[in-house]
């Protein structure tokens, strides 16, 4: 029993992780109408500048800020360069253009780091256990993830329901044509988004770091989980996210650890279920 | 989407004469390099039906292409490739026939989500499962032909053999673009809504395309994996997908022949990029961004 | 009257908090048209995607010839016998008027008929010029339809409905945006029309509907207020205060 509760708080972990990927997924396809296959890469970004930072200064907790304002700066660098241009695209130059930025970025990441695998540690002052049920320990650094992760998610949800830039970032992706007629300034708040979910992005690689090492194809699974989170939860949909997040993150850490060969299939089956029931994910509006 | 006139049919018949002449005059690698871009061709082709015609942008190609390369696999090398082919092609079909109700429930962005995840879904299969073998692929044994092929005559016998492949899938969608059914692809691609208002059966009409796509794909795997004699899952992940599309865009959406020039554009630029440089996703990634940044129309509509 | 072809029985429908269309009743018969008229809003809009299936009802029943039609989908409707024309014109600009009209005459072949030629296929074209013919843009079978006028257009989009060869015809506002000259001859067409379809016309021309219009109703805020002859609507003072400032 003990080692099932593990296996559940990893899950509820990795959810939370990809949470926070899906979450800015889900706000740039609402807000601005732009698929962005690298998302993943940033992930993997995250990871690497964790890497690089936690080895340079000696101290992991630097590479957490360094990764939320990279990841700002870099979005926002991106938004106003590329996708600013792109969004009005059709998908194929979308799809296109972001599969060009995975190549691109690990081209970067090759000429400036390399393409080896790395570990990072756990920072000391956590590296410890903290006993659960039955005899199993959990790491404290997966609760304080888990932790840090609930307030990102407590964060952005006050953010968007709170506050007037919030409620124009809701109301922007619930329906984007009428932004400009309701006088909010539409290209603001596309970089914000832009921004936002680039530095959630990174912060969820910077985060995992520890967890699972760095490696040049961390990026990958998480970009199509979280694709199939954005889709179940529904496009635009931060509740939906959350919640679809978990229920992935759950399946897909209980089926690796139970049914290995069929994990990936069976996450890929709830997206079949899911689009039977509800074509526009559980959460939508449409 | 446009198609060729009669005459241009007839420049790209000469073409592939040149190609079918090979055998006479060139080096086996550059018939390998031809039979490369022929089954990539294929490939891209087999996806023009849902894009170019319908407007169906789909990252689930690669997954029926490779349950085409994987039948073969599975056949074990026993059998002739007059029943490896119809095999992989109903394999494929069978594939697209379950997934295609689901996928086709979406439109627009979920739609190519959910097209990206059914492809991974077949992916995992063929990874994760010992269904394929292993994950970093297997050799095969070929399905035996008319007559056995020596070693030194392959590259030759699948030249041709894929060039006639080819040549029959693009008369064949050739032929069908052109009937009622084409058109109404067509004017699904413009205005589905319109099209429901009027009468058709628009989600039936985008299955068979689903379908038909699905199991040309396979067609152009099952010829892959002939020519390769080794099938890895890689040939499934979306990844490959995206070069489908790619290859689409650079030979022109809007033309039916567009993916065939796209492919062997493809096929050229990253073998030159091979002999320049070791950065070769450098290579790739730049090629995709001129692509996308200056090819309007792709190749085929700088003849116009 | 010749008995009701299409018979609506109490349609309601809401979106969230909005009442589109309450109770709402109506008949269509073969020879006439039926006009329904009311201020922006009013629900005419959505009365027409309720008869025609790109809307489902809350409430109510909708036959077809004693069949019951209420859940079937657009497609299914247009292939029984319910045409449907837009508001704003909504045709194929990229092709030419030939294709627009074949694509709309082909909408109901099924199966293996979908493999016949598009350009040679006897039935189809003969649908098709036959609608073109009847809208007078015959003459213009091959110019591409984003260079049409405005009221040429409109022609089309008719053009498109009666390829399908239907019994019922639902007019969305067919004369949006014509002038006074290009008016005439649609009127006339609308005219010809009501004597062999089962037309609903919903205009805001009262000219119009006043010359094709055998019975009118008068919807508000989604109910109606008064259905009946011409005579007696222009008569009604009830209509004349929902219509202030409106001459009658």
């Amino acid at each position: 029993m003990g080692g099932f509760l593990v296996q559940i708080l990893n899950g509820l972990q990795y959810g939370l992780l990809l949470f926070l990927i899906s979450s800015g997924l889900t706000l740039i396809f609402g807000v601005m109408g732009v698929i962005n296959l690298a998302h993943g890469s940033l992930y993997m970004i995250g990871a690497y500048l964790t890497y690089v930072v936690a080895g340079a200064t000696g101290e992991f907790w630097l590479a957490l800020p360094a990764a939320v304002i990279g990841g700002l700066v870099l979005g926002a660098v991106l938004e106003r360069i590329l996708f600013q241009r792109f969004r009005h695209r059709d998908h194929l130059d979308q799809v296109l253009l972001t599969f060009a930025l995975i190549l691109l970025f690990e081209e970067a990441r090759a000429a400036l780091i390399d393409n080896q695998f790395h570990a990072v540690q756990v920072p000391p002052v956590l590296d410890f256990s903290v006993p659960v049920m039955g005899g199993f320990a959990y790491s404290a650094y997966r609760l304080v993830v888990l932790a840090i992760c609930l307030a990102v998610a407590a964060c952005m949800v006050a953010f968007v329901e709170r506050t007037r830039l919030g409620a124009s970032i809701r109301a922007a992706a619930e329906n984007p044509e009428m932004v400009d007629l309701l006088g909010i300034d539409a290209r603001l708040i596309h970089t914000l988004v832009f921004a936002a979910g680039t530095a959630l992005a990174m912060l969820a690689g910077a985060l995992a770091a520890p967890l699972q090492s760095v490696y040049p194809g961390m990026g990958d699974g998480f970009l199509i989980l979280s694709f199939i989170v954005v889709v179940i939860g529904g496009l635009g949909s931060i509740a939906g996210a959350f919640w679809a997040a978990l229920l992935v993150g759950l399946i897909d850490t209980l089926g690796k650890v139970y049914v290995p060969q069929l994990a990936g299939i069976a996450v890929c089956g709830l997206m079949a279920l899911v689009l039977l029931w509800r074509p526009t994910g559980l959460f939508s509006r449409a | 989407m446009t198609r060729l006139t009669p005459r241009g049919n007839l420049l790209l018949g000469l073409a592939a004469l040149v190609l079918a002449s090979m055998p006479f005059w060139a080096e086996p690698y550059h018939m390998q390099l031809a039979s490369i871009a022929l089954v990539a061709a294929m490939f891209a082709l087999s996806l023009q039906i849902l894009v170019g015609a319908a407007g169906l942008v789909s990252l689930a190609q690669a997954g029926f292409f490779g349950i085409g390369a994987y039948t073969v696999y599975l056949f074990g090398g026993r059998v002739s490739i007059f029943i490896s082919l119809p095999g992989s092609l109903f394999a494929a079909a069978v594939a697209a026939a379950a997934i295609g109700p689901l996928v086709l429930r979406t439109r627009g962005f979920y739609f190519l989500m959910a097209s990206l995840a059914f492809g991974q879904m077949l992916f995992f299969l063929f990874h994760d499962t010992s269904l394929g073998g292993g994950a970093d692929g297997v050799f095969i044994t070929r399905p035996t032909m008319i007559w056995p092929v020596s070693r030194s005559a392959r590259p030759a016998v699948f030249l041709l053999l894929n060039l006639a492949s080819l040549s029959l899938m693009y008369l064949g969608l050739w032929w069908l673009m052109g009937t009622m059914f084409g058109h109404a692809l067509a004017g699904i691609k413009i205005n589905e809504d319109r099209m429901r208002a009027l009468g058709h059966d628009v989600q039936r009409l985008k299955l068979a395309a689903f379908i038909l796509s699905g199991a040309l794909a396979g067609l152009a795997g099952h010829m892959a994996a002939v020519t390769d004699a080794f099938v890895s899952p890689e040939l499934l992940d979306w990844h490959h997908s995206a070069e489908a599309l790619l290859m689409i865009l650079l030979g022109g959406i809007g033309a039916l022949h567009g993916p065939i020039l796209g492919a062997f554009a493809l096929t050229l630029v990253r073998e030159i990029g091979q002999s320049v440089t070791e950065r070769q996703r450098l290579v790739e990634g730049v090629v995709i961004l001129a692509a996308v940044l200056l090819l309007r129309r792709g190749l085929a509509g700088w003849r116009r | 009257m010749t008995p009701a072809i299409l018979r609506a029985r109490g349609l309601s429908r809401r979106f969230g908090g909005l009442i589109a269309v309450a109770d709402v009743s109506l008949d269509l018969c073969t020879g006439h048209a039926h006009a329904v008229i009311g201020p922006n809003g009013a629900g005419k809009s959505t009365l027409i995607n309720l008869l025609s299936g790109a809307a489902q009802p809350d409430e109510g029943t909708i036959h077809l010839n004693e069949t019951e039609i209420s859940r079937l989908s657009d497609w299914r409707r247009s292939r029984a016998g319910i045409g449907r024309s837009f508001q704003r014109a909504n045709v194929f600009p990229a092709m030419t008027v030939l294709e627009n009209a074949r694509l709309a005459a082909q909408g109901a072949a099924r199966g293996w008929r979908l493999l016949r030629g598009a350009e040679s296929d006897p039935e189809t074209l003969g649908q098709a010029f036959s609608a073109l013919d009847q809208v007078g843009l015959k003459a213009s079978a091959t110019d591409l339809a984003r260079t049409l006028s405005h009221g040429q257009r409109r022609l089309l989009e008719i053009a498109l409905v009666l390829a399908t060869r239907p019994k019922v015809l639902l007019l969305d506002e067919p004369l949006a945006g014509l002038g006074a000259e290009e008016t005439a001859p649609i009127v006339a067409l609308l005219q010809a029309l009501a004597m062999d379809h089962a037309m609903l016309l919903v205009e805001h021309d009262m000219d119009v509907v006043f010359a094709v219009a055998s019975e009118i109703t008068v919807m508000v805020d989604g109910r109606v207020l008064e259905s009946g002859a011409p005579s007696a609507i222009r008569a009604s003072s009830a209509v004349r205060d929902a219509y202030l400032g409106h001459r009658a």
